[in-house]
């Protein structure tokens, strides 16, 4: 918990001091570490819902899992709330994330907040889903470490948190556009730091520059069919 | 003719196969209401996977389950709720005490909360827990944490609880004391208990036993009539060479007479008068014999092939092999 807070920090203090003063202004007024702060807010939210799949293979692994299994209540809502319980806390952490703003120069109003907290949310909520699905199929605590970290630091990386992701290079374009978090770390980033679709902070989908509204649409898709999955594993599961 | 409202379960050609492996193959039978029913037979016999099909974890691959009325593949949660489980493994959670853990469990299985209370307290003094009640399970020994589970497991008032090695690994105190709850339950409340265990001694206890090796049911009876099957008496001698004694068992008096590990066993109807005139007459030098009334075990003995204390070996095996895994997993 602790963890998946501090780590994401270091990144935007390590990272933004040592590059940032290199790397000069990414965009208007915008400078590296600012342009890796709304990303760093999505990773934290990121990185707690996706690993708040583990308290599945907890249970497992103590066997406390067997005892909801056999209850008389429906796997569906057991699945939807195991998602809802680990989204809840990355969103929370993700706030927490958000105090540090100031630290680097970013002053975003009440109202910024307020409407990063629907976004945050629904990114907490397709990763914690995408979390619970795995861990319905993995069973062993070390395999879904294992999986875990070969999945979820490729996913960061190449998530736009730390670097604008147009213009790279093919197959590093597809892989950003087909992971479901680069949906989410733009409009955070778009709500942020301003910019609608076009401005440097952007990304672009088969030619067509998303809107606030696009990543939204795109993230939500890739929610519900997650979500889905992860309830069709956590029923059919022994 | 029983009246089909008699039977609680009623397992009909139930057969589950994992990829190529049979575990249960076409099994029949029914569990009366409020009997103490005793489910016996080696690891892997395909006891695990029976219960697993009965409380609704696994999906057989043909034949039909009924309990307490309900279908246990299309009225799952029917099923759920007439049911209450004990599991070999502990399946609470241990960071909650053994209160929350009994709370959560009311509340999944709609206990009213106008009764929850005085459930619980009932539940919790009956297995001596209710000094502990608000310890965190974790600080719990073994013996207390089987004994949560079983409180955890009547606190919903199941029609069938279900018992899978309820007293494996327990002191011969906790056992006896979970018996006598367990007994206590089945007269006051006219649960069914369905039981499966390793040790004889309980399974005397059982109204009536069914034995399954290989994925079938091999003989279901009361526990007297099961021991009758094997032959009044019971000698087991130790010779200088116990395969050329069975030969010679077999030749001299025409019974079948099977190892253990303690020697050759084989059962004859007058144990007393026969000894004498065996001692005397026998080719091969004996080094010891004796002579007692047959057990469940030599029931199980003869129907199986294989002694029940085996089992308790075969048990830790499986329980390293599964370790093993888990580690490299």
């Amino acid at each position: 918990m602790v963890s998946s807070i501090i780590f994401p920090l270091f990144f935007l203090f390590i990272f933004g001091s040592g590059l940032g003063s290199r790397l000069g202004l990414l965009g208007p007024g915008v400078n590296f570490s600012q342009f890796m702060f709304p990303g760093v807010i999505g990773m934290t939210v990121f990185m707690g819902s996706f690993m708040g799949g583990v308290s599945v293979v907890w249970d497992r692994e103590f066997g406390f899992l067997k005892e909801v299994l056999v209850a008389p209540i429906s796997r569906t809502s057991v699945a939807l709330g195991k998602t809802l319980g680990s989204a809840t806390i990355a969103l929370i952490q993700g706030v927490i994330t958000l105090i540090f703003a100031p630290l680097i120069g970013v002053y975003p109003s009440a109202l910024t907040v307020l409407s990063l907290l629907p976004l945050m949310f629904l990114l907490a909520v397709t990763m914690g889903a995408f979390g619970v699905l795995l861990a319905t199929r993995i069973k062993s605590m070390q395999a879904f470490q294992v999986v875990m970290q070969m999945l979820m630091f490729p996913m960061m990386f190449l998530s736009g948190v730390f670097f604008p992701v147009e213009g790279l290079p093919g197959w590093m374009n597809f892989l950003v556009k087909i992971n479901p978090a680069t949906y989410g770390i733009a409009p955070i980033r778009q709500v942020m730091l301003g910019g609608g679709s076009g401005s440097t902070f952007g990304i672009s989908l088969f030619g067509h520059n998303m809107s606030l509204w696009d990543n939204v649409g795109v993230l939500a898709g890739f929610g519900i069919v997650i979500m889905l999955m992860a309830i069709w594993s956590f029923r059919t599961q022994g | 003719m029983r009246n089909m409202d008699d039977y609680i379960i009623t397992v009909e050609n139930l057969v589950k196969k994992f990829g190529a492996l049979t575990a249960v193959n076409d099994i029949s039978f029914n569990v009366k209401s409020g009997e103490i029913f005793g489910f016996l037979g080696p690891n892997g016999a395909g006891k695990t996977t029976t219960i697993g099909v009965l409380c609704t974890l696994v999906q057989p691959t043909s034949g039909r389950a009924i309990l307490n009325g309900f279908n246990v593949v299309h009225q799952q949660s029917q099923v759920r709720q007439s049911i209450g489980l004990v599991f070999q493994d502990p399946s609470l959670d241990d960071q909650l005490t053994g209160l929350q853990n009994l709370r959560f469990h009311a509340s999944v299985y709609n206990v009213p909360g106008s009764i929850l209370a005085q459930r619980i307290e009932h539940v919790l003094k009956m297995t001596e827990l209710w000094d502990r009640r608000n310890n965190q399970v974790r600080t719990y020994s073994g013996g207390m944490k089987r004994r949560l589970e079983i409180a955890r497991g009547l606190l919903h008032h199941p029609k069938v609880l279900f018992l899978d090695e309820p007293t494996l690994g327990l002191d011969p105190q906790t056992r006896n004391r979970i018996w006598e709850y367990i007994i206590e339950l089945q007269r006051k409340e006219g649960t069914t208990i369905f039981l499966t265990t390793h040790y004889m001694d309980e399974a005397d206890k059982a109204d009536r036993i069914a034995i399954i090796d290989y994925g079938k049911l091999i003989v279901m009876d009361t526990p007297s009539n099961l021991k009758k099957m094997a032959g009044s008496d019971i000698i087991s001698v130790k010779t200088a060479d116990d395969d050329r004694a069975i030969g010679e068992i077999k030749l001299r008096y025409g019974i079948e007479a099977s190892r253990s590990s303690n020697g050759v066993n084989f059962g004859v109807t007058n144990g007393e008068e026969f000894l004498p005139s065996f001692i005397k007459g026998f080719g091969i030098p004996i080094l010891s014999v004796s002579l007692r009334r047959p057990s469940l075990e030599d029931v199980f003995l003869k129907l199986t092939g294989r002694e029940i204390r085996e089992e308790n070996v075969d048990a830790m095996k499986a329980m390293v092999q599964m370790h093993g895994r888990r580690m490299r997993r």
